[in-house]
This record gives C-alpha cells, sequence and structure tokens, in this order.
C-alpha cells in the first residue's frame, strides 16, 4: 500500500500499471458498446440501410409488436422454468453432495461441475442425439410403450439443455453457503423427532436461501441470453431474444434493431447481476457483523 | 458426518446420470463405424476420426482455436498481472472503477459483446482480421486470468515483500524473486482457465469470426443446424479430450475444486 506522501512515481504506478488493459478494455468494450448503443438510435430502412437522423422507432416496435412480445415472454419463461428445475434439483444436489465422505464427495463434485468447462457446442450436440427422433430417449419411449415423440425442436428440449448448462451454478453457491452451516442444527432437529425431509425443508433450507438467491439470479441471467442451446435445441421455431438478435444482425441486416434489443438485454442483465451484488453485500455485511 | 438416506443416494444417482449423459453419448458415437448416430454394440471404428483429419475446415478451425486461445490466455495473463499488482498493492482513485471493468466481460451477455464488436470491426474495416479477433477473445477471458491472479495476490502477506525491500532488494528482484514465485499458481491457474474459455467461445465469435478466420466452436455450431452425422460426434470427442487435457493440468496446478467453486 503507498503511504499518504507517496513519490510522484508511487502516485502514477497503479495506472501505468493498467494503462494497456485499460486501452484494450476501452477499444474493444467501452467503445463498441458505446456504438451499439448509438447505433439503436438510427434510423434504418430495408432499401437504403442505415441512414442520419436519431429515432426511439426500434425501441417502440419491441415494446409494440406482438411479435416481440412473444419471443421476450417465451425467453422469460424458458428462463424461469430452468431456474425453477435448477433449484428444485440443484439446491437437494447440493446438500446430499455436502452429506458424502471425503473421496466420493469429490469425484461426485468434479462430475457435477466440470461440465463447466466443456464447450457449450458440445454439450447441446449431445442432447439433440439423445433427444433426436432415433435418439436414446425415443427408444426407450418405444421400449417402455408410450412411443415415438418429438422432443428435439421443442421448448421442452430448450430447457433440459439449459438446465445441463446452469446446474453447476446453482450447485456452487448452495454448496459455498451449505459449508457455513452449523450440522448440530440438523442434529438437534432430527434428535427432537423430525423427519430427514422436514430438517431439510425446515433447518436447512431457510440457512442457505441466500445461496439459492444468488444461484437464482445467476441462472436467470445467463437463460435469459443463452445462445447456442436454443440456437441448436430450439431449431427455428422456438426462436429467443438472444436468436432473435441473431436473426437481425445476421439475416434481416437490420442492425439498429438488433442493437435495440441488445441494449435491452444488457440492461435487463445489468440490473438482475446489481441484485445479485446488492445480495452478496448484504450477506458480507451481515457476516461481518 | 450424517449418512444420506436410499431415496437421496437413487436422487444423486439420476442428477449425474443427466450431467454426464450427453458427454457419454459423444464420446460413444465418435467410435461408430455407421453413416448414421448409433451407439457402436458390436465394433468400434476410428472411421470418423479419420473423416475429421481430413476434413480441412475442421482442421483449419481447430488450429485457428488452438493458436487463438494461447495468443488471447498469454495476452489477457500479461495484462493482468499488472493490473492485478495495482489493484492489491495500491489504494488510488479509480480503483473500484477499474476492478469493476475489467470483471465486466463475466456479466456482459457476450452476445452483447459480439454484436458491440462487431459493430467495431465493420467501422474500421477490421472484419476477417486475425488479431481483432485475438483482442476480442483477450477481452473476454481476462476477468478469469485477473480473478485468480488477484486471489494468489490477497493470499501472501505484503510483509515479505516489505521484508525484501528493507533488506535492500531493489523492486525488480522483489518483483522477480518474490512476488511472482508467490503468484506463479494463480498465474499459471489463470492462464490454462483463459485458455480453455476462449477455446470454448462460441456466442461471441460467431459474430466477429469471418471465413478465414472461423473457430472451431463456431464450424461446430454452423455444421451442427445444417447437417448431423458422426464426424461432428468425433470432433465434439476430440474437443472433450483438449478440455479435459487443460483441465488435468489446472487441478495439478491450481486444483480444480478451487476454480469451480471459487476461491475457497
Amino acid at each position: 500500500m503507498s503511504a499518504p506522501g507517496a513519490t510522484p512515481i508511487a502516485r502514477w504506478a497503479p495506472y501505468a500499471m493498467s494503462g494497456p488493459a485499460f486501452l484494450l478494455f476501452a477499444t474493444l468494450l467501452l467503445v463498441p458498446l458505446l456504438l451499439t448503443a448509438i447505433l439503436s438510435f438510427s434510423q434504418f430502412d430495408h432499401h437504403s440501410g442505415i441512414k442520419a437522423g436519431v429515432t426511439l422507432q426500434h425501441y417502440a416496435a419491441v415494446l409494440t409488436d406482438e411479435y416481440y412480445h412473444e419471443i421476450f415472454l417465451r425467453t422469460l419463461r424458458l428462463s424461469a422454468v430452468t431456474t425453477l428445475i435448477c433449484i428444485v434439483v440443484g439446491a437437494p444436489e447440493a446438500y446430499i453432495l455436502s452429506r458424502m465422505s471425503g473421496r466420493w464427495r469429490a469425484v461426485c463434485l468434479l462430475v457435477v461441475l466440470a461440465p463447466l468447462l466443456i464447450s457449450v457446442v458440445v454439450r447441446a450436440f449431445g442432447w439433440s442425439m439423445l433427444l433426436g427422433r432415433e435418439g436414446l430417449v425415443n427408444q426407450l419411449l418405444e421400449l417402455a410403450g408410450i412411443g415415438r415423440q418429438r422432443l428435439l425442436y421443442t421448448e421442452g428440449a430448450v430447457i433440459v439443455g439449459l438446465v445441463h448448462i446452469m446446474m453447476p451454478f446453482m450447485i456452487v453457491p448452495v454448496w459455498t453457503s451449505l459449508q457455513k452451516l452449523d450440522r448440530t442444527t440438523e442434529q438437534a432437529a432430527l434428535s427432537l423427532g423430525a423427519s430427514p425431509v422436514t430438517v431439510f425443508r425446515r433447518v436447512v433450507v431457510p440457512q442457505v436461501l441466500p445461496g439459492i438467491l444468488s444461484g437464482s439470479l445467476i441462472v436467470f441471467g445467463l437463460s435469459a441470453s443463452a445462445f447456442a442451446i436454443p440456437g441448436l435445441l430450439g431449431g427455428r421455431r422456438i426462436k429467443t431474444v438472444a436468436t432473435l438478435i441473431y436473426d437481425e444482425y445476421l439475416h434481416e441486416l437490420n442492425w439498429p434493431l438488433g442493437a435495440a434489443i441488445a441494449v435491452i438485454l444488457l440492461i435487463a442483465n445489468l440490473l438482475i447481476m446489481l441484485g445479485y451484488n446488492r445480495l452478496m453485500e448484504r450477506r458480507y455485511r451481515r457476516a461481518l457483523g | 458426518m450424517t449418512r444420506n438416506g436410499i431415496p437421496a443416494l437413487i436422487f444423486h444417482v439420476l442428477v449425474m446420470a443427466f450431467m454426464l449423459a450427453p458427454l457419454v453419448i459423444v464420446c460413444l458415437v465418435a467410435f461408430t463405424p455407421e453413416n448414421t448416430l448409433t451407439i457402436p454394440i458390436v465394433s468400434f471404428s476410428l472411421r470418423w476420426f479419420a473423416e475429421v483429419f481430413r476434413h480441412a475446415d475442421f482442421m483449419q478451425s481447430f488450429w485457428n482455436s488452438l493458436l487463438l486461445a494461447f495468443l488471447a490466455a498469454t495476452i489477457s495473463v500479461g495484462l493482468a498481472v499488472p493490473v492485478g499488482l495495482a489493484l492489491t498493492r495500491f489504494q488510488f482513485p479509480g480503483r473500484a472503477f477499474l476492478n469493476g471493468l475489467f470483471l465486466s466481460p463475466l456479466i456482459v451477455p457476450h452476445l452483447v459483446l459480439g454484436v458491440a464488436m462487431l459493430q467495431l470491426f465493420s467501422m474500421i474495416g477490421a472484419t476477417g482480421s486475425f488479431w481483432w479477433l485475438v483482442g476480442s477473445h483477450a477481452v473476454v477471458v481476462t476477468p478469469y486470468a485477473l480473478r485468480l491472479i488477484l486471489a494468489a495476490l490477497i493470499g501472501s502477506d505484503p510483509s515479505i515483500e516489505h521484508a525484501a525491500q528493507s533488506l535492500g532488494a531493489s523492486d525488480f528482484t522483489v518483483f522477480r524473486r518474490i512476488t511472482l514465485p508467490l503468484m506463479l499458481p494463480g498465474l499459471s491457474g489463470g492462464w490454462l482457465l483463459s485458455f480453455i474459455n476462449s477455446f470454448d467461445e462460441l456466442t461471441m465469435s460467431v459474430f466477429v469470426t469471418a471465413p478465414s478466420t472461423v473457430t472451431l466452436p463456431v464450424r461446430m455450431y454452423m455444421y451442427a443446424t445444417e447437417s448431423i452425422d458422426p464426424m461432428m460426434a468425433s470432433v465434439s470427442a476430440l474437443v472433450i479430450a483438449v478440455t479435459a487435457a487443460a483441465m488435468l493440468l489446472l487441478d495439478r496446478i491450481y486444483g480444480l475444486d478451487r476454480v469451480l467453486v471459487g476461491q475457497r
């Protein structure tokens, strides 16, 4: 730490040290985001492209057109259902993991979390094979006498893929708050005659609620902006905000409209993450007393 | 230690199966001798792997991605080391802003980054430039490098540096002999994590790659939206192998559990 009466060199040193990284981030993050924000207010028509002049027409279109409402609502619905499933499956799973003994716990934790580092395209492709017409799931359904179903390119397929991608993001925060849990409270409840399920519901869950909440915010935010899963498992029919932006940019070539939707997505995401940071800060403050 | 009951263990096995299913199926189908996506039951074959190695586009993208990830990880670590030192060893106005800025690619959706960079690149005529692509990847993976480097620097005691200084060591000697060795696990762990994340990056790259610079994930995405044959499974198996190798190294150097669960 530099002392209050630091030499001029020490005063400038941190800026010089951050300088190269700042230059990179200014050129490739701040400027592009600013350009996109400006672009979202530019006039556009399909014949002559981008024209001079400021307009709110793209935001107005997104806010008033039924077509966009449907896509936004679908994205919200898919993200909400994904979040819900991640809570219902991820929280108990984290709890079970925390009760396993040493070696097994390490291995199982790795199995659950390592997919995080494996390419989303690979995992999406794996699911498209499992859920395809001739896929393993359909073969099992046929054996079970239910018969083949259309699984791929449905909202269900997108949700399955999203849950798979997002599960680690739910398990990690719950796991972290479980580490701080006082195990004697569970034993006390058990010794007073509560069933294991009651102990989990009434003793464990309230204590890990902050972990579940922060996990939910991350899962929801990432699901709402996920691109590869809806792109590969939803196909062209199940359009989400992310694939809509992709189409506006690379197929419709209406960049200003795409930019407006991207700005909306960015703001929504930043609000969610801000909520997450607030939550974390409150937890730290409480932890510090 | 309370034990898990039978229902809990059944639930656990189902979750494990769910998490592993898509990866296992990819690795199995990669070895099929057939023309369609079938799980080889009687005979295994390397036919589709040979097919991948003969496929010029996939191979070019594979080398593109490998070089890109190598350069992006190296640049991001090179930038993150001085930033980490500035953030942990100095108090200065704008420190919180810089900290937030350098970690911000974690919360800005990659899709938004992609369209934003596409806009910049098309304005300055940089579409299809490999070096601008490297720059964009460096931005996206810098937070990963920075987080591990920050953790290493916060974890090490600055009084060791002060002791060396008071014994007459120059700033550079202190950095080379004390600070650098102390942050080496964080530094190499950060490099590997950046490498993996750059190698896997799809969403932003979809927008900023041109036909000559298409990365492997983008090539795979395009391929998978058009046709599905076992070659895609073989490429996926190769990607899993590269990632697993990097993960194994990461585990040896830094500890995979620390990376995945966060800094302790």
